[in-house]
């Protein structure tokens, strides 16, 4: 980057001039490549130094794992949970992300559009320590009445058998607060993929008489299906991965349970790492990192589909 | 200073699609020189390759030889960046830059190689290069002003002082014209008419008259078929082109039989 | 009330043209609405909390418009009145939380804010003595300060390759889609990679500030790279062409054309990505730990930053760490906000100039 550039020398022509320019786009096109080289190399060095620190966790003596006694009866519950609370978490948040979708690309007067939009996306700007903290102080306080309705009417269901929570700070309420925080991504790709439906699908609908509902059932739904699917895929990736807010929200128990509402909850493999992190010997140490590395590994693998399924659409679409 | 353009078998491929076939002519120094002929019949991409504009494209590449004045184009030593300085260009759709005044507009191409220039030299490059694009008058006083505040044509003319700012030999302009209104093409067709004392002009335009109106040789390209390569049909000074072409599909197309 | 009436001849005895067809009046909606809030506030009133009231109003405008709808004008009709209806609600709905948790946080907050809070540190202080959270700010401005100087540049020359100059190639493709999957990585994932790293390096008790960064660096570049490469894209190819045809090598071009024209949207993709790891937290909990006195080296000892300083007020569980806590979490939402206005105004500042 330095001033040594020779200004090209003024021979007959100037064509050739010594080409002083070669080396400069050498440099810089060096520099690029080398950037997104560095951005390949930490991707893998995450799974490398992981792996290096984790695995040795995976055989351990049987009291390493307490209150379990081998790897995977220590991080199975741990699965269980991250799945459950996420499940809980899209179950909530799709049906709300596509109705918001659907306001912002084709119901919401012009003018409100763009501030909805931007509303939806400070929902992602709350930083989830925020969020932990209202969910564990604020929702969970005023969820717990609604909790212990539901047990009243559908305790016959196992997912509301109780004893309710008195404190409300259960699985139910972390799935809602991750709802919450899935919202905005899953909003964000399926708004995109609507808007991208052509115009000229959309006006063959209505000009065969459609209502706007079947304009959006038969234009724009089955053009956007894809994108859909990779949307609710990113969100789920989201939800499986957030630690704070389930670590705030939740008083957690490594035990398998379907039971949404009482006062034992399964806990997740990221709240799990950040409650136990700060006491941990190099030992459990490793084992949590041998935990990190199964989450990884999972919200990598739904990650990778979601964005295969998206690029397959777009390819599809190319044609 | 401006310099005549000997083409001999000229082919251009992309990838392995082969887009023009194997076009030789001269062009004259000094000279406005036309290419015509229907869409997609390889005039633009033959005149990309005039200044290797073509090798932006990923996948274009040249057999055949280009001697500016006794060099050839694409020998391996010539540098591509050193002929774009030479041989400049104006492109379809005016396109100022738009961070730039239009005083800055017009020195891009020196300040962009990075010459040090005094404030003098700048005003007189900036001042000369806007005469000889007819636009002085109009913008000398708002040359602080956004380029692309102008209107179309004005931002025709700022693009083509930005090309002869740096003093090429030759000016490559592909359909300068199409996205003008009438009076904005008889401003840059007068334009040519001056430009062709100092410099080597090649136009490429979809409009025939146009083709009548400023050029001194006219080339007219066509399809052999669809789906077949581009190829040159005929060569020759534009009044005879216009009265007596040698070739009957030149004819055909002139006299908008087809096409 | 000027409601436009579509269709002021709604005369189902009639037969007239079979263009008409019955239809609601235009105002039916707003009539529904004022009935459901008014029997929402009826349930209020007689005893019901104000989420069961709210909820009543919205079931029955949910199934009485959409009701009407089916009597007077048809099935269809009824279904697309539905689909509208919920559309708006979920609109509605969604909007509850947001304005819920900056209403707490403001309600809570506030009173724990005064000068002492902001540039007192936690060192020493007990019981009921007055503390503050200004080790976290100065923590919180260094690591996240160190980040960007991290992923910055890599982020950016990382998007020119693969805009500029890997287009269309393997490594290009590979690149993009490691990105794109690269901005699922769970944070804590991040910061237990810079821990394990380190680790390796420096033996399994090392927290150090650095560490936060490289783990925050691993969230940010991906955010990077991507609002990067989407503000290079629309540059109009014409400049850079017209730039090569001026003569200028690529690098120069795209220092001084293609950078220059995007540079509004690449600072305000840079200010949204930093708003968005300032408020991270897992990674820095595990290795950047946390402390309660200032510590400004980066590569010595723990370092807090502002979101560990609220979890670990909020784990003290006391009255006293939760108001800090809550005052914590204003203090941050604050200058997320902040970084996400002026995100904005750069981008409208540095938006090309069009003169017109």
């Amino acid at each position: 980057m330095s001033a040594t550039q020779t200004p090209p020398k003024a021979d007959d022509t100037g064509l050739t001039s010594s080409r002083p320019h070669g080396r400069g786009d050498r440099v810089f096109r060096g520099i690029a490549v080398a950037s997104g080289l560095v951005i390949m190399l930490a991707l893998a060095g995450v799974f490398v130094f992981l792996a290096i620190e984790g695995l040795p966790a995976v055989s351990l003596d049987a009291g390493a794992y307490e209150p379990a006694t081998s790897f995977l009866g220590y991080v199975g519950p741990l699965v269980f949970g991250t799945v459950l609370a996420a499940l809980i978490a899209l179950l909530v948040a799709v049906p709300f992300a596509i109705g918001i979708a659907l306001f912002i690309s084709h119901y919401a007067p012009r003018r409100l559009a763009a501030p909805v939009a931007y509303l939806i996306d400070l929902l992602a700007a709350v930083p989830s320590v925020v969020y932990g903290l209202w969910g564990g102080r604020e929702l969970a306080k005023n969820i717990a009445g609604f909790q212990s309705w539901l047990h009243d009417w559908f305790g016959w269901l196992p997912f509301f058998a109780g004893p309710p929570s008195a404190s409300g700070r259960t699985i139910l309420t972390a799935g809602l607060v991750l709802a919450i925080m899935v919202l905005p991504i899953t909003t964000a790709i399926c708004r995109e993929v609507f808007a991208r439906t052509p115009r000229l699908n959309e006006e063959a609908a209505l000009a065969l008489g459609a209502t706007r509902w079947e304009m959006v059932r038969y234009a724009v739904f089955p053009y956007a299906r894809s994108g859909m699917i990779s949307g609710v895929m990113l969100g789920l990736g989201r939800a499986l991965g957030e630690t704070m807010a389930v670590a705030m929200v939740l008083s957690a128990s490594p035990i398998v349970t379907l039971n949404l509402i009482s006062t034992e909850n399964p806990a997740t493999i990221a709240s799990n790492i950040a409650v136990n992190y700060a006491e941990s010997t190099p030992e459990q140490q490793a084992l949590l990192i041998a935990t990190g590395l199964v989450l990884f590994a999972f919200t990598f693998g739904v990650n990778f589909l979601a964005r295969y399924v998206a690029g397959r659409s777009d390819r599809r679409m190319a044609k | 200073m401006a310099k005549s353009i000997d083409v001999s078998d000229l082919d251009i491929y992309y990838g392995d699609f082969l887009a023009v076939q194997g076009v030789s002519m001269t062009i004259r120094a000094k000279s406005v020189t036309a290419f015509i002929g229907p869409s997609g019949c390889g005039k633009s991409t033959f005149l990309r390759s005039l200044n290797r504009m073509h090798e932006v494209i990923p996948g274009a590449r040249v057999e055949g030889k280009v001697v500016v004045d006794g060099q050839s184009l694409y020998d391996p030593s010539v540098d591509p960046v050193a002929v774009r300085r030479q041989i400049g260009m104006v492109f379809q759709r005016p396109n100022p830059f738009p961070t730039m005044s239009i005083y800055e507009n017009v020195l891009a191409g020196n300040r962009l190689n990075s010459k040090k220039l005094k404030k003098s030299e700048a005003d007189d490059i900036v001042e000369r290069s806007l005469k000889g694009a007819n636009l002085w008058n109009e913008v000398k006083d708002r040359l602080g002003k956004p380029g692309m505040g102008l209107s179309g044509g004005q931002q025709q003319r700022l693009c083509i002082a930005r090309a002869i700012a740096v003093q090429p030999q030759v000016l490559l302009m592909d359909e300068p014209c199409s996205a003008l209104d009438p009076i904005s093409t008889s401003a840059i067709e007068d334009l040519i008419h001056e430009l062709k004392s100092e410099y080597t002009i090649v136009i490429v335009t979809h409009n025939m008259q146009q083709a009548a109106r400023v050029s001194d040789d006219t080339g007219f390209f066509n399809l052999k078929a669809a789906g077949q390569p581009g190829h040159l049909v005929e060569f020759n000074p534009t009044k005879k082109m216009f009265t007596s072409p040698d070739n009957e599909a030149t004819e055909a197309y002139i006299s908008g039989r087809f096409g | 009330m000027s409601t436009p009436t579509l269709d002021p001849g709604v005369a189902p005895g009639r037969t007239a043209v079979a263009l008409t067809e019955p239809r609601l009046p235009s105002w039916a909606p707003v009539l529904v609405g004022v009935a459901a809030v008014g029997v929402g506030a009826l349930l209020w009133i007689l005893g019901a909390s104000v989420a069961v009231g709210v909820l009543a109003a919205l079931v029955v405008f949910l199934v009485a418009l959409p009701g009407w709808s089916a009597a007077v004008e048809s099935r269809r009709a009824a279904a697309d009145r539905l689909a509208t209806s919920l559309v708006w609600s979920t609109f509605a709905v969604a909007m509850i939380p947001l304005v819920w948790l900056v209403f707490t946080v403001l309600r809570e907050g506030l009173s724990t804010i005064n000068v002492q809070f902001l540039t007192y540190q936690m060192r020493n202080v007990i019981g009921d003595q007055q503390g503050g959270l200004y080790h976290a700010l100065i923590g919180t401005l260094l690591v996240t300060g160190m980040a960007m100087l991290i992923s910055v540049p890599i982020g950016i020359f990382a998007a020119i390759y693969l805009v500029e100059y890997g287009r269309g190639t393997r490594l290009a493709r590979v690149l993009t889609f490691l990105v794109d999957v690269m901005t699922g990585i769970p944070s804590i994932v991040a910061g237990l990679f810079a821990l394990a790293l380190f680790v390796l390096i420096f033996g399994p008790s090392i927290r150090f500030g650095f560490g936060g960064s490289v783990a925050l660096s691993l969230l940010m570049i991906p955010t990077v790279v991507r609002s990067t490469e989407e503000m290079l894209r629309l540059v109009p190819a014409d400049l850079r062409e017209a730039s090569y045809a001026l003569g200028v090598p690529k690098w120069r071009t795209i220092l001084r054309v293609v950078l220059p024209t995007a540079l509004g949207g690449i600072v305000t993709g840079v200010v949204l990505a930093v708003s968005r790891i300032i408020g991270e937290t897992a990674p820095l909990l595990v290795v950047a730990g946390a402390t309660d006195s200032v510590n400004t080296n980066l590569f010595e000892g723990r370092m807090t930053t502002l979101p560990v300083f609220i979890y670990q007020q909020f784990s003290l569980a006391t009255p006293k760490g939760l108001s800090y806590a809550w005052g914590g979490a204003l203090v941050l939402i604050a200058i997320v906000m902040i970084l996400n206005i002026v995100a904005r105004i750069i981008g409208r500042v540095f938006a090309p100039k069009t003169g017109r």
